[in-house]
């Protein structure tokens, strides 16, 4: 009698019973990481997305010729102006520190909004105008909803008089929300209403660019030296071994190194992306050597002895037939290396990129911050309000990596498809 | 470069071939000047030594076939031939080896002159991820053996009627190599070696990957090409050895047993080694 069903024997049940465990443990653990990054995700999203909009106040100023001369604009003090402007919508308000608060409520920022748009539309002076000016960031949060009222006067950022005053405004029409150009276009600030991301992201932009333009040639040459050229002895092993080393060396090594080397030795001016991309390409050239050699040895030798049995020097071999095939394995390296750049930070601390920098950087050689850096000085910054910038600016640093990661996939496929 | 070792290949010639050698036949007793001649041949591969002591001489326009158990040796003596054995840095050749009276494993001889005048190919086909029309201009590109676009369609379409490809691929020269079925992409590899005008072709079981339609045309074309080439060839296959070549070089253990005319060999060998492989007795 034949059985060819579980039945059979042959220890079946058991490892068949095996063989389901096994797959639902995967299952199980895809389900969970899947659900932290879920998680991580929304809780970044959520936190951060609130960046988009920001909180404006209506202020009514009184630009005539006795405030402010219209041949010397910025001769007049729109300080006061502002601060006239408040009182006089608020005449009640008669307490010094009252006042104080008063003209708390909207940012340190607001003088220098007003004097822009006089200087771009000098039709506004001469009489009383309303004008939108950024408010602080303690009445952004109200605005917007984020203050808990039930809470005790004492445990708030912001007080009974603040909230009184804007409730006024809101009921006025004199607070709205509207789309924060700002944090796109402006570097970083004290002032986290005022605070933009662009400052770091044109940073990290330019030392990710420095750091692609010296590790992947370095690196690709360097593989390709090792790989297809060396002799192998003694001390391509040792070589080899080193290598694979450093590619563990903590990335706080590298910025050391740099520091003592880039900015010490070699006297390379401090804070710049072109330091920065120098330190975070030693760290991705490991990286990018491993990778490019692995793409190298996955190519059938028999191209390579073809071509070396028509006649090419090895040098045409290697170049006219490997590369070209390695070329997608070798990009997938130098993008995981350069993934792991822009998410550094520590050796970026060593060397200084870690300033306050409110100028966008335009080259190399200005001194800049980068992303990951400026999430770091953003989570450890005092206001409240920057907690929304920490999880915006993490959302940017994630799109860029995403785009790269995209870029990097379009190539490679593009590479991949001729033949 | 004048310490190459034969001439610069001339361009071949579409119409007109090279006056061929006298006919098989003929020339089996005359035998007087051996255009691959090996002396002593001894390789090594590290400690261990793989070729013993090979005297062989191959003639010009002919095909010569090594046969032999796996592991004899007769893909080491090929390789040899070219230096491909140089790829293997633990490799070391002993004895002389000749090709038109030039050693090959002079110092002065630079090993990329000698491979673009002794071709090789390979067991299983290779050709470059590449178009077919690349494939096969790729040894005249390096080798700079066309001045124009025009002359190089010239020397891809007569090299690829030589290798009988012609006709199946004419109007999609420009899809890649490895979209050929098998035996199509072996006709190109020796197409791709044709082109550059080599004097001798080595063929490295060219076959063996080959179903017997295929297989049939390539030793079709192989027979072609003898008039123009001297051709060495590895086959694990005594029947093919008895079909293609003119000569026969049997070989066991690293060791050259017996080398005579393919008839003689097949039907009357002189050693009884011979006599037990061909009739499968070891091997």
């Amino acid at each position: 009698m034949i059985n060819f069903t579980q039945q059979a024997g042959f220890g079946l049940r058991r490892r068949q019973r095996a063989e389901t465990r096994f797959q639902w443990a995967g299952r199980g653990a895809i389900i969970i990481s899947l659900a932290f990054l879920v998680t991580l995700f929304a809780s970044i999203i959520s936190n951060g997305l609130g960046v988009v909009w920001q909180s404006q106040i209506a202020v009514t100023v009184d630009l005539g010729p006795d405030e402010v001369d219209p041949e010397d604009i910025g001769g007049a003090s729109f300080n006061s102006i502002v601060k006239k402007g408040l009182r006089d919508a608020f005449p009640e308000v008669e307490k010094r520190s009252d006042k104080k608060l008063l003209y708390g409520l909207v940012s340190s920022e607001a003088a220098f909004e007003i004097e822009r748009q006089v200087s771009n539309d000098p039709t506004l002076l001469g009489e009383e105008q309303t004008l939108w000016v950024t408010a602080s960031d303690d009445a952004d949060l109200y605005i917007s909803g984020q203050v808990d009222t039930d809470l005790p006067e004492k445990q708030r950022r912001i007080s009974d008089a603040e909230i009184a005053m804007l409730d006024t405004m809101i009921e006025q029409g004199k607070a709205r929300e509207s789309f924060n150009r700002g944090f796109f276009v402006n570097g970083d600030s004290r002032e986290p209403e005022i605070a933009g991301i662009l400052s770091s992201l044109a940073g990290s932009a330019l030392t990710l660019l420095v750091c692609f333009l010296l590790s992947f040639p370095l690196g690709i040459g360097a593989a390709i030296y090792l790989e297809e050229f060396a002799p192998k002895n003694r001390m391509s092993d040792l070589i080899e071994v080193n290598i694979n080393n450093l590619a563990a060396v903590p990335s706080i090594v590298f910025g050391l190194l740099g520091l003592s080397i880039f900015l010490g030795y070699m006297g390379l001016p401090r804070s710049t992306p072109l330091v920065g991309g120098m330190v975070l390409a030693l760290m991705t050239l490991p990286t990018i050597i491993i990778a490019s050699r692995a793409a190298l040895r996955s190519v059938p030798p028999s191209f390579k002895e073809a071509a070396l049995a028509l006649g090419a020097t090895p040098v045409q071999a290697v170049f006219h037939h490997v590369l070209p095939v390695a070329m997608p394995g070798m990009l997938t390296g130098a993008i995981v290396g350069m993934a792991q750049a822009l998410g550094e930070t520590a050796p970026l601390l060593m060397i200084g990129m870690v300033a306050f920098i409110v100028d966008v950087p335009t080259s190399v050689l200005e001194p800049a911050t980068a992303l990951p850096v400026q999430i770091f000085l953003w989570a450890d910054a005092p206001e409240r309000a920057f907690t929304e910038k920490t999880a915006a600016a993490i959302i940017i640093l994630l799109t860029f990596l995403i785009i790269m990661n995209l870029i990097a996939i379009l190539l490679r496929r593009k590479l991949e498809t001729r033949f | 470069m004048d310490q190459t070792v034969v001439n610069a290949p001339k361009a071949p010639d579409a119409t007109a071939n090279k006056p061929a050698a006298p006919g098989p036949q003929e020339e089996a007793q005359t035998m007087e000047k051996p255009f691959i001649q090996a002396r002593d041949a001894k390789v090594f591969y590290g400690e261990k030594q793989a070729l013993f002591d090979i005297n062989l001489d191959i003639e010009a326009n002919r095909v010569t076939a090594l046969i032999g158990p796996s592991g004899c040796g007769k893909s080491t003596f090929l390789r040899a031939i070219n230096r491909m054995n140089d790829l293997i840095p633990i490799c070391r050749f002993d004895g002389s080896l000749s090709i038109a009276g030039q050693e090959v494993y002079d110092p002065a001889v630079d090993v990329v002159a000698l491979r673009a005048q002794v071709g090789m190919v390979f067991q299983k086909p290779n050709p470059f991820p590449k178009s077919i029309f690349e494939n096969v201009a790729y040894g005249l590109k390096i080798h700079g053996l066309s001045s124009s676009k025009s002359e190089m369609a010239d020397r891809v379409e007569w090299s690829l009627k030589s290798a009988g490809l012609w006709d199946e691929v004419a109007d999609r020269l420009d899809q890649p190599g490895n979209s050929l079925s098998g035996g199509q992409q072996q006709r190109l590899c020796i197409a791709r070696t044709v082109a550059v005008a080599p004097k001798v072709i080595l063929m490295d079981e060219p076959c063996s990957a080959l179903d017997p339609i295929a297989t049939a045309k390539v030793e079709d074309l192989i027979d072609s090409l003898r008039k123009d080439y001297t051709i060495v060839i590895v086959t694990h296959s005594m029947q093919q050895a008895a079909r293609i070549s003119q000569r026969t070089a049997f070989f066991h253990l690293g060791k050259l047993i017996e080398v005579g005319d393919t008839k003689d060999v097949f039907t009357n060998p002189r050693e009884e080694q011979t006599q037990n492989y061909i009739t499968g007795r070891i091997g």
